[in-house]
């Protein structure tokens, strides 16, 4: 979770190589970036630009999907907990909660003297019906699988709430951080997303979908040390070379996703660039059902027939760091740090060909742009480099439009986006679970079942800790997931842009609480 | 003039009828593409059951021909219907802020372009096979061949990061006509350039035309100053033909800019148009597309008209 920031002057291999030598738990940051850590203050206009934004982006929490909607949610809405910039969760409308001896029972206490922008004082009932908005038969919200584990949820007097679970999980206070999960005021029972009321930091002035949103600071807001800018404007400028044009000449003051292929000349015009490694991973998934990748061996032999180093640093001009071919990042709590790397090996991998009974191997990869930057590129290194193995793969370049309905899920072998999830439950229940909606690899396990369950409602840090790490082995070695790179979160700041010393590292812009968190020298 | 009169109900008739079999065939086109907006706007996220639930809601599990029909009555009692992302907002309202940008822009970009490209055209007929022609026709050449977008960077690069104008056409709320001017210089330059090379050659072109003409012949024989002859003789009767270059590419810079929007983040029809395919969100591209034909026809349109009226001959064709 290291925020590695740099100046013109400063080579981010440089950087890289000595922060690796000092050891990665260290914080490295050029002499002249000192001035962050000065004290915040109040004042300014932030304008942040993105490279999402559509028209069809709404104030409703259950279709947000990316960075955009997920910095004006945390903009205008709190949230019961919120993963800090450390990665630890800390309290937030939830002042404190505790659980039953079997995790399965929660309850929340909330805190006392927060209002809504329109007055209202904060109590149990909105938080129900806004955790109600995603539950249900009838749920329209791309968050109803996260939330699918909630039987009940009562209130317990104005300011305490009650939630039970199926089963127990030790980690269920970091699904109530979700960006899909604001608190909003209730009225009989349902919550009203248009109104755009909230009790975050900033009260939202206008909200125009795919072109902009303003915002004013809350002068109720109950954080006296959070929210230091007088006003806020988020723009979308999908046109990476507009966006960086926008940095530039001072019409924005941050920019996220900056054009990996051209940052050196960001650098030049004097803008800081922000890079930190987190849970972001672009993967390439096999549908273990389907011939050939039913056999394990062949799993492996693509997974060895993958050379890393070199994605990291094409496709992602060095800003990432190799996967293991499992989904913890280096940032989370329970990452395996012992695990062997896998590195690229033509020997083995022809030798799990030989194993699967097979000379040669031809199969093919779909990809496209919309799968991760860089996708069909990715398929065609990947094709390259297990040549060298006796693999065939063939890329095949897929339409963007549509992609993730046409494409992801349905084609035996496509390249996947996958942000990560801040927790090994999380992530592992989502993507790895037998008969989880995007288990992508429709791949099951016996063992990794038994684990996933255990130590979901495992209190004891260190038992789970042992259960995550065998996960992540049984994953690696059997998963039907190739895992070549774990990618950067990277994001551009005009010089006069402070951040704390520590960002967050669970997504893109301090944890979407850029706005929050951020302030201006 | 009667004539003028019966012309332009008939055209407007068939305009109507251009726009009916428009709106059938973008909605056969949205279908024909893969997926729908339930699973657009949930894109990864998608679950069968959150895809079902969404259809249900919008009403997009009926059949085909139920929902076009549905929409084509709404549209003929003057109701365009609620975009599918936003539930609680009228297409019609989500398109005027929209459609107001893309006409500034537009208007912006034909007040440069128009009077350039005429001036210019007249010119190099006059001064013909001249240096200045060579160079104006291989400068409006070489606009009109460079993308679109590489002549807004290049623009960008020279005009905005020195810090002349802003390289972000975004408009401040309440912005008066001078900053709204200055903030969407660089994308009415852009198309400026784009469009005046086509204009300003059908120009050239029409008028030299008309010089080998006996009646030119005559008024030059009669001693008459080559300007005056291209204004007072050849121009008049050049107008048809430029006026329909010049409709033709109003209605380019109406419907085409999607590009230079994107460039210079400018909020105009095209982005919409282009979100809401890719989220198949199909009440906005209906409206869209309808008014995008409409701009086509009323142009045409206007243009025949005055071609017509230009035209002593055609005026007085029983």
């Amino acid at each position: 979770m290291n925020a590695s920031t740099r100046n013109p002057g400063l080579t981010r291999r440089g950087l890289l190589k000595s922060a690796g030598a000092i050891g990665a738990a260290g914080l490295i940051l050029p002499a002249s970036y000192r001035k962050a850590m000065a004290e915040p203050k109040r004042g300014g206009t932030f304008r942040i630009g993105f490279g999402h934004g559509n028209t069809t982006d709404s104030l409703n929490p259950a279709l947000w999907d990316q960075a955009f909607v997920q910095v004006l949610g945390n903009t205008m809405h709190n949230y019961l907990t919120v993963i800090g910039a450390d990665g630890q969760l800390e309290p937030e409308l939830a002042e404190s909660w505790e659980a039953s001896s079997d995790a399965a029972t929660w309850t929340f206490k909330l805190r006392e003297g927060v209002t809504f922008h329109n007055g209202k004082d904060l109590v149990a009932a909105d938080v129900i019906a806004s955790l109600n908005h995603h539950r249900g038969e009838d749920s329209a919200s791309a968050a109803a699988p996260i939330v699918e584990a909630i039987t009940d949820i009562r209130a317990d007097g104005d300011k305490v709430v009650v939630i039970t679970l199926q089963a127990g999980d030790a980690d269920f206070p970091f699904i109530l951080s979700d960006y899909h999960l604001p608190i909003l005021p209730a009225e009989d029972g349902r919550i009203d997303y248009d109104n755009g009321i909230g009790c975050g930091g900033y009260i939202l002035e206008s909200f125009e979908p795919g072109v902009d949103a303003h915002f004013t600071r809350n002068p109720d807001y109950w954080k006296s040390d959070r929210a230091w800018f007088d006003r806020v404007e988020l723009y979308a400028i999908l046109d990476s070379a507009a966006r960086q044009n926008a940095l530039i000449t001072g019409e924005v003051d941050v920019i996220d996703r900056p054009d990996l292929n051209t940052i050196h000349m960001l650098e030049r015009a004097g803008v800081n660039i922000i890079s930190v490694s987190g849970t972001q991973h672009y993967t390439f998934a096999m549908d273990s059902r389907a011939d050939p990748f039913s056999n394990n061996h062949v799993r492996l032999a693509l997974k060895y027939g993958v050379n890393r180093q070199q994605m990291v640093d094409t496709i992602l001009s060095g800003f990432g760091v190799v996967g293991n071919d499992h989904p913890i990042g280096r940032s989370n709590r329970f990452h395996a740090d012992d695990l062997e790397q896998r590195e690229f090996d033509p020997d083995r991998a022809r030798h799990h060909l030989r194993e699967a009974g097979l000379d040669s191997l031809t199969v093919d990869l779909s990809a496209a742009d919309a799968a991760f930057a860089g996708a069909v590129d990715a398929a065609v290194l990947f094709s390259e480099s297990a040549a060298q193995a006796g693999i065939n793969i063939n890329p095949v370049r897929e339409p963007s439009d549509g992609y993730w309905s046409n494409v992801w899920m349905v084609k035996p072998f496509s390249a996947v986006y996958w942000g990560g999830r801040p927790t090994e439950d999380w992530m592992f229940s989502t993507a790895f679970a037998a008969g989880a909606p995007w288990n992508d690899g429709f791949w099951e396990h016996e063992r990794f079942e038994e684990l996933l369950r255990a130590a979901r409602s495992e209190l004891d840090e260190d038992l789970r800790a042992e259960m995550y790490f065998e996960m992540q082995q049984i994953v690696r070695d059997e998963g039907a997931i190739v895992i070549p790179m774990f990618s950067d979160y990277v994001m551009a700041t005009a010089d006069n842009v402070m951040t704390p010393d520590q960002i967050g590292a669970n997504t893109t812009l301090d944890g979407v609480r850029a706005t929050e968190r951020w302030w201006f020298a | 003039m009667a004539h003028i009169w019966r012309m332009i109900a008939q055209r407007l008739g068939f305009g109507l009828l251009t726009l009916f079999v428009v709106s059938i065939i973008i909605f056969g086109a949205t279908e024909l593409l893969p997926g729908d907006f339930a699973q657009a706007v949930l894109g990864q996220a998608a679950t069968p059951e959150a895809v079902a639930n969404i259809r249900r809601e919008l009403g997009l599990d009926q059949p085909v021909y139920v929902r076009y029909f549905d929409w084509l009555f709404g549209v003929m009692q003057g109701d365009f219907g609620t975009s599918l992302a936003q539930r609680g907002r009228p297409v019609s309202e989500m398109i005027m802020s929209r459609l107001g940008n893309t006409f500034f822009l537009a208007i912006y970009a034909a007040a440069m372009a128009v009077p350039l490209a005429l001036t210019l055209g007249v010119l190099v007929a006059l001064w013909r096979n001249s240096l200045f022609d060579r160079v104006a026709n291989s400068t409006a050449l070489s606009a009109i061949s460079f993308p679109e977008f590489f002549v807004a960077y290049i623009l960008i690069f020279v005009l905005a990061q020195s810090g002349y104008f802003p390289s972000m056409a975004r408009m401040p709320a309440g912005a008066d006509l001078g900053e709204k001017l200055y903030r969407a210089f660089l994308p009415a330059l852009t198309l400026t350039l784009v469009v005046t090379a086509h204009m300003m050659r059908m120009t050239r072109a029409a008028i030299i035309n008309l010089l080998a003409s006996p009646y030119i012949e005559m008024a030059r024989l009669k001693g008459m100053r080559p300007s005056r002859v291209i204004i007072r003789h050849a121009l008049p009767n050049a107008i048809a033909p430029i006026a329909n270059v010049v409709a033709i590419n109003l209605a380019y810079l109406i419907t085409g800019v999607v590009v230079v929007e994107v460039v210079f983040v400018y909020p105009g029809l095209g982005q919409l148009m282009v979100d809401s395919v890719s989220r198949r969100d199909i009440p906005v591209v209906q409206a869209i597309a309808l008014i995008f034909a409409a701009a086509y026809v009323l142009l045409n349109l206007t243009a025949d008209v005055i071609s017509t009226l230009s035209n002593p001959r055609l005026m007085h064709r029983t």
